[in-house]
């Protein structure tokens, strides 16, 4: 029963290292600029709406929302299957995690594709 | 002896050990950090994925949000953020090297008093280096954030 | 006579304070303190048994040894798993010792515990020599080669065969603190320990621990190589066993050479 899984953990715990590694790339561009302009300006409403028409700006902001939804929610789901061990709680968490996923992934993007049209 | 089945949860620690890192020296304290903050970065990602939804709704929307963060406790906030997310990162990358066995010595003769190689200072100086980095972003954050 | 009356006065003395708990019956948890002399060399155990001698026979303890060998007297010493016979009371340093059951492990009575789950994660790894040969491994007469095995070959696992299962590690440690299904370092280790000998030809040992409540669920938190009694850095071990498991270290294992053993009639 236990063994019909999608992934085997080695294949997620790889996930959550590799896009560990990878936040830290595209999260440095995102601070970045905020600090290529005053800080006080770079959160101007003219500044940002530029930034969501920057292409690749975009896919930066893209490849944060979906590599840190995926890092943070599995460490979430690391967290609870290790409070608790039972069928019902474990599949519960699965299905949690992955729905958070696809949510939050999906609300960024929204933003992102509104702003980039504005 | 009905009552010790293997899958008796009595004397487990528990939430209660876990919430003391103090025992077991810096490992322990690292592990400890690693996770209240990976919870703490969560739960602000969310919020910032939220509040920069509010952008889609216009010029005023966007202010009248951006309002509500820029005050002394929103800065604050935004300062442990910082801390959090250097200290995050950076112990994250001490981490991947430790749990695929880099850094952690070879295994040898063990001889009283037995130190264990795995818990040697180069290993635990990356937690200290992350300690410091996280300090001095929170530092240089509370520069930029409160030195207007 | 007089000389030890002497020594008596000036004894030092120390208040051992020990939890009491009888599951079976289902009695309160209390601790109960007894006052104990000690001299330099005298450890908890001994004090334990100078309890169990002079002041109150029903304190419920398990040893053997005496000498960190056997691994049966662990437990909780100042809020730390420790082995009773391997700590002396003048280096904890406390006017009061709190002695209680190891911490992770269901409490039988007073300070003994049961390590029903603690063998069952440890017989669950393979923790013996697997050879292919067809030949029955507990069938040694059969066997008719030795094998070859190098200095460096033996220091790959000899660390981790040191082991004495007294479960230390396993209640120190934080996930094993709420996670039933974790292996726990002590199991963790000597899979590494099999997986690392020369001489074992198992196939599959690495898939016995890729499992959401495996070998992942370590977080080189490190509490376990730090109470360890006997040097096996059960840490070092896992992070190792992880390494080959994410590719990092080369998956193809040596063998050791098998070397044919003469027959008693050929060397005749
Ligand atoms: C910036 C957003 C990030 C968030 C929201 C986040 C979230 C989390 C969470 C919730 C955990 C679970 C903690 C645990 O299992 O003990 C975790 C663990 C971890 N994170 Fe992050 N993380 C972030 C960034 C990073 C970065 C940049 C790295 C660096 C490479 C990283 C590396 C790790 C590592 C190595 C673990 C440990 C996993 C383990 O202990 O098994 N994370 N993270
Ligand atoms: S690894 Fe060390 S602490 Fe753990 S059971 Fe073996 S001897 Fe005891
Ligand atoms: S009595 Fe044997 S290890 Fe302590």
């Amino acid at each position: 029963m236990e063994r019909h899984r999608m992934l085997k953990e080695s294949q997620i715990m790889k996930i959550h290292y590799i896009t560990g590694i990878a936040a830290i790339f595209v999260v440095a561009v995102h601070i970045l600029m905020r600090l290529i302009v005053p800080f006080g300006s770079s959160l101007e409403y003219d500044y940002i709406i530029s930034n969501y028409k920057n292409i690749f700006y975009v896919f930066i902001l893209e490849s944060i929302l979906v590599l840190i939804s995926i890092h943070g929610f599995n460490g979430i789901r690391i967290i609870l299957l290790e409070l608790r061990q039972n069928n019902a709680w474990e599949n519960m968490i699965t299905i949690m995690t992955i729905s958070a996923t696809i949510a939050l992934i999906a609300y960024g993007t929204r933003t992102i594709i509104l702003a980039n049209g504005l | 002896m009905k009552e010790l089945e293997h899958d008796s949860r009595n004397n487990l620690e528990g939430l209660k050990g876990w919430l003391n890192p103090s025992r077991y020296g810096w490992e322990r304290i690292s592990y400890w950090f690693q996770r209240i903050t990976g919870v703490f970065l969560l739960i602000y990602f969310i919020g910032h994925v939220y509040e920069t939804s509010t952008i889609v709704n216009g010029q005023n929307a966007w202010e009248s949000f951006l309002e509500l963060t820029q005050t002394v406790w929103g800065h604050l906030f935004l300062i442990m953020v910082i801390g959090a997310s250097t200290f995050h990162s950076a112990n994250g990358i001490r981490l991947i090297f430790t749990h695929v066995g880099i850094g952690l010595g070879t295994p040898g003769r063990p001889d009283y008093p037995y130190n264990p190689s795995s818990l040697n200072y180069r290993q635990k100086s990356g937690i200290w280096i992350a300690l410091i980095l996280s300090a001095a972003a929170m530092y240089y954050g509370f520069t930029v954030l409160f030195g207007e | 006579m007089n000389n030890s009356n002497k020594n008596n006065k000036d004894e030092k003395k120390i208040v051992l304070k020990i939890f009491r708990e009888n599951t079976a019956q289902k009695t309160d948890r209390h601790y109960d303190k007894f006052n104990v002399p000690y001299k330099k060399w005298t450890t908890v155990l001994d004090a334990l048994l100078h309890v169990k001698s002079y002041m109150d026979p029903s304190v419920a303890i398990r040893y053997s040894c005496r000498m960190a060998s056997c691994g049966s007297c662990g437990m909780k010493i100042n809020g730390i798993p420790r082995l009773a016979c391997y700590t002396k009371i003048s280096e904890l340093e406390t006017s009061t010792i709190e002695c209680e059951p190891l911490p992770n492990l269901p409490v039988i009575r007073d300070l003994v515990t049961d390590f029903s789950r603690f063998f069952n994660h440890h017989k669950n790894v393979q923790p013996y020599i697997q050879s292919n040969d067809g030949v029955d491994d507990s069938d040694t007469e059969k066997k008719t080669f030795s094998f070859y095995q190098s200095p460096d070959d033996v220091d790959k696992y000899l660390q981790f065969s040191y082991c004495i299962k007294c479960g230390l590690c396993y209640s120190a440690c934080p996930t094993v603190g709420t996670d039933l299904k974790f292996p726990g370092p002590q199991a963790l280790a000597q899979l590494y320990r099999y997986f690392a000998d020369t001489r074992d030809e198992a196939k599959n040992r690495l898939d016995i621990v890729d499992d959401r409540h495996g070998i992942w669920r370590c977080h080189f938190a490190g509490s376990c190589s730090k109470v360890c009694p006997k040097g096996v850095d059960p840490a070092l071990g896992i992070q190792l066993l992880r390494s080959y498991m994410l590719g990092i270290s080369k998956n193809e294992k040596k063998l050791a050479k098998k070397i044919e053993i003469k027959t008693n009639e050929e060397n005749i």
